[in-house]
């Protein structure tokens, strides 16, 4: 009993505090002088380059770069729906008892991610040697009439794209813990409801961040299209520069665009993920804006509160 | 009367692994009736045969004078198609020993899912139910909380009431305290007792001997997948008759 009160005691007066000289950290400083002195480097040799930068700025708002920079973001967004909706097609395919559709799935995937995404962009374009034309009984026309460079660019890279999302689907349904799967049916839950209720929405934060990183990807892999005649932004940067002279400038411009976008997609994806990660953490972090908020609330109490004083 | 659950030879394996070798038991309605054993006699792998999460090698089962999972017609099976495996489960809740709640759902919603989905029942009946039954666990103030957000046996608890939010005539628990913290396994025995005593039919796998000598109605210990003994718990659980049963009660108790 008194040894409790002793405690009790003990604890109503506070500790001392620890002072100790903290160590010194001379490899921090060391590396960071090298990184400075080699970033100062590289920033010299380019600003010395034999590079027109002073006609860039001219150029980022130019009606046929503008084109070009929408162009590449439908391109990406329809190339990549369709990369997703097949994706998960292919995967619950592989994922299915039945042989004959998880092998056809594993021959999709091993045929489209062990080939170039250029060499099918141009097999999609010479389509017309296989089939020159095509019959769907209501339409019939030509291939090489159908085949126009955005379908063209779609197929190739909405097609290859699937092949690398049905592995990401695949990856995050098999990441669902299989008790799940079971206290689902055991509520009677069919495996439809199961997969739709249950596993899909669980598997989504596993999916997410290497969908983004698709995404992203995808922007700079629509680049390819130039090849099959697609109005895309290297095209257009390359169109301008054959006229303007200002090659490399050209696709510095074009550079500008790619990272525009690459930033504004990497927000959303930060908010996606957020949003499928309720029920795994317990406190979600608080977004960029919210925590702007908060400061700004902060900042806002300290200034009236010396303000009253 | 009818029996709640009827077993007759039941034979399960896995690959070349045995591991129920011929079960016979009947368990009346109203009754709890506990399962006892070592790991690995295959005391969980009959209960989850008992709503085909398992498929039966051997023998029948039948839940409710019903065959689970197959229907017969002369002397011919047929093995019954997913929907009508799904509609026999429905009125069978279980209970896992991992708890299993929808991790991306708030208590409520993983009490409101199956009856919005299965029976197709609008949101405000299941959410009035799920209240209901969220607060006869002792957790109607935790409605919105995720289930990482509560401890072990407050989901074990949500656990209980997402499956009773089914209506079911007959609960299987699958060892439903073995991952508690000592501390938590009561919370979770009082509401199992308040069921017991509300007249619901009841399996419970369990190493609660003390549950099962208070609760139960009759008691089955089993071994390497054949029933060894059974009777009334406090019979068995005082005075076992065979030897097997004796050496694993004096391990446990």
């Amino acid at each position: 009993m008194t040894d409790t009160v002793d405690k009790a005691q003990a604890a109503s007066v506070p500790p001392e505090q620890i002072k100790a000289i903290p160590v010194r950290h001379y490899g921090r400083w060391v590396a960071g002088a090298v990184v400075v002195a080699l970033v100062a480097l590289i920033g010299v040799a380019f600003s010395n380059a034999k590079i027109n930068y002073s006609i860039i700025p001219d150029y980022v708002f130019d009606s046929g770069i503008v084109n070009g920079a929408w162009t590449t973001l439908y391109i990406s967004v329809l190339a990549m729906v369709l990369g997703v909706v097949l994706g998960i097609v292919l995967a619950v395919m592989r994922l299915s008892s039945n042989p004959v559709t998880s092998t056809v799935s594993w021959f999709y995937i091993w045929f489209f991610r062990g080939t170039p995404v250029l060499v099918q962009l141009l097999l999609w374009y010479n389509i017309s040697l296989v089939f020159p034309i095509l019959n769907l009984g209501f339409y019939k026309n030509e291939m090489t009439q159908v085949m126009t460079p955005v379908l063209t660019a779609l197929l190739g890279l909405g097609l290859n794209e699937a092949a690398y999302m049905s592995e990401i689907v695949r990856a995050g349904i098999q990441s669902v813990d299989e008790g799940q799967t079971e206290a689902s049916h055991a509520l009677g839950m069919t495996q439809g409801q199961t997969l739709r209720r249950v596993i899909l929405p669980q598997a989504m934060r596993v999916i997410v961040p290497p969908t983004g990183n698709e995404f992203i990807n995808m922007l700079k892999t629509s680049s390819l299209a130039y090849a099959v005649q697609l109005p895309e932004l290297i095209k257009k940067a390359t169109d301008i520069s054959s006229t303007s002279l200002a090659v490399v400038e050209m696709y510095f411009v074009a550079c500008i665009w790619y990272l525009l976008l690459t930033t504004v997609f990497s927000i959303v994806q930060y908010y996606v993920e957020r949003r499928y990660a309720r029920g795994t953490t317990r406190n979600l972090p608080a977004t960029p804006l919210q925590k702007i908020r908060t400061n700004l609330t902060k900042m806002n109490m300290l200034s009236l509160s010396s303000w009253r004083r | 009367m009818n029996a709640m659950v009827k077993a007759e030879g039941v034979h399960k394996s896995f690959g070349p692994a045995h591991i129920l070798k011929g079960i016979d038991l009947e368990v009346s309605p109203r009754e709890v009736f506990c399962l006892i054993g070592p790991s690995g006699s295959g005391k969980s792998t009959f209960l989850r045969c008992i709503n085909h999460l398992e498929k039966i090698n051997a023998g029948r089962l039948y839940v409710d004078g019903t065959l689970v999972g197959y229907r017969q017609s002369g002397d011919k099976l047929y093995e019954l198609k997913e929907r009508e495996v799904a509609a026999q489960r429905r009125g069978i809740g279980m209970v896992f020993q991992r708890f299993n709640l929808f991790p991306h759902m708030t208590a409520l919603e993983n009490v409101m899912e199956a009856p919005v989905q299965v029976k197709r029942e609008s949101k405000a009946v299941a959410r009035e139910r799920a209240q209901r039954l969220l607060d006869r666990v002792g957790l109607g103030d935790k409605t919105g909380h995720y289930p990482s957000q509560l401890s072990g046996g407050q989901q074990q608890r949500v656990a209980i009431a997402r499956a009773l939010a089914m209506e079911p005539k007959l609960m299987l628990f699958d060892e439903p305290t073995s991952a508690l913290d000592p501390e938590l396994v009561g919370e979770v025995l009082d509401v199992m007792r308040d069921l017991a005593q509300d007249g619901m039919t009841m399996i419970v796998v369990t190493h609660e001997m003390g549950f099962a000598r208070e609760v139960g109605d009759s008691l089955v210990f089993m071994d390497d997948g054949v029933v060894v003994e059974s009777g009334h718990p406090r019979e068995v659980l005082t005075n076992p008759q065979h030897e097997r049963t004796k050496s694993f009660l004096s391990k446990v108790l």
